[in-house]
């Protein structure tokens, strides 16, 4: 699937991945593949991107929102920094 | 004669140097300009998903209205206007233009307001916030220095205080003055709803995927509102950058032409002060070799 991670400022990370794992408002969890439509608002934590199953990329934000459509994750947050 | 000529050619002197001057801002806003156009590029996309979400949310709710606090309208009692303008000047009217843009809402809009002066200004740059004090309105300076680092979180500050101050009743409306950016050449000056939401319509374009909402739709939108107000004033700020760059750049650009021009003027009268000077001189040894000559 592909992600998109957006802030006003910039992109932040634009890509085809394999998973993703979100800072959910009730509790962590993680999109793959052909995941159903869905939205939902994130709250403060790390986002941690799966490229493939051994690499991972991670970005800590202070909240914002994910939409899945179409096997595309759009992830928009204000805030967010690089780790490692 | 010879001080006349001298003059002239210090007026020439000090006419290159200023356009040395206009011309070097021309090129730094010309710079900068093309920066803030990258910056409100940059943030395009993340505005446009922020409304698609929005849309593909309310679509989805069967209702139709959604009852949150910061799109409630109430009798306007108590106004604030966000007004941006620049730190610094020499910008062309820019400045003098959105002062005025805020002057004429108030007194179109809200003149009963402003006699009991209940009408507040916040203002965004130094130079906006000189003129309206002076012309003795309701100035709060918190947010005057924004552009001295302008990023998105120092913006959220601001909308997150309007918002703040809109929710406890301080002020019934919110609205924001400041110029949008067209081109280089042309800003438009423009007076925006900030505060109560306009009402989200129903789009007929939206997708009607069978979403799953985390935590509920109502929910997500009162957390995606404030967003959405971030960023409109993010946008607003960004836009007044963008368009203070272009002034300033057509404003030097004019300058550097109206400079070339007096120095074609002066040229004129300097070769005319010298040839005038030439001219006499002659005129005195001529006479003078005709004198001996007896």
């Amino acid at each position: 699937m592909t992600l998109e991670i957006l802030t006003p400022e910039k992109r932040l990370y634009s890509g085809d991945v394999y998973g993703i794992q979100l800072p959910g408002i009730d509790g962590l969890f993680e999109v793959l593949d052909k995941h159903a439509p869905l939205v939902s608002a994130l709250s403060k934590g790390t986002v941690k991107v799966l490229q493939d199953k051994t690499r991972t990329e991670r970005f800590s934000i202070q909240g914002g929102f994910v939409e899945v459509l179409n096997n595309k994750a759009t992830v928009l947050v204000e805030g967010a920094t690089a780790l490692d | 004669m010879a001080g006349q000529l001298k003059e002239v050619r210090n007026r020439i002197k000090s006419v290159q140097s200023t356009q040395q001057i206009t011309k070097a801002m021309k090129m730094v806003s010309a710079a900068k300009l093309r920066r803030a156009q990258d910056a409100i590029m940059q943030m395009r996309p993340y505005a446009q998903k922020l409304q698609e979400m929005l849309s593909n949310i309310v679509s989805n709710i069967d209702s139709g209205d959604v009852n949150i606090k910061l799109a409630t309208e109430r009798p306007v009692e108590k106004v604030l206007l966000i007004v941006i303008t620049s730190d610094r000047g020499l910008a062309g009217a820019y400045n003098a233009n959105i002062v005025k843009a805020a002057r004429a809402a108030i007194a179109s809009k809200y003149p009963a307001q402003f006699a009991k002066s209940n009408v507040t200004i916040w203002n965004v740059g130094k130079k906006g916030y000189e003129s309206l004090t002076r012309f003795g309105y309701k100035t709060n300076a918190d947010f005057k220095d924004l552009f001295l680092s302008l990023s998105f979180e120092q913006v959220q500050a601001v909308s997150a205080a309007a918002m703040k101050a809109f929710e406890n009743g301080e002020f019934d409306a919110v609205e924001l003055v400041y110029s949008q950016f067209k081109n280089a050449a042309t800003q438009a000056f423009v007076v925006e709803q900030f505060l109560p939401i306009a009402k989200v319509q129903k789009q007929p374009g939206a997708r009607k995927a069978d979403f799953i909402f985390e935590p509920n739709k109502e929910e997500l939108i009162a957390e995606l509102m404030p967003k959405i107000l971030n960023t409109q004033l993010y946008k607003a700020v960004l836009d007044a950058n963008a368009s203070e760059h272009g002034a300033r750049m057509t404003a030097m650009d004019k300058a550097s032409e109206n400079a070339n021009e007096l120095l074609r003027n002066l040229k004129i009268s300097y070769n005319r002060a010298r040839q005038a000077a030439i001219t006499t001189e002659l005129t005195e040894i001529v006479s003078g070799a005709a004198a001996l000559q007896g």
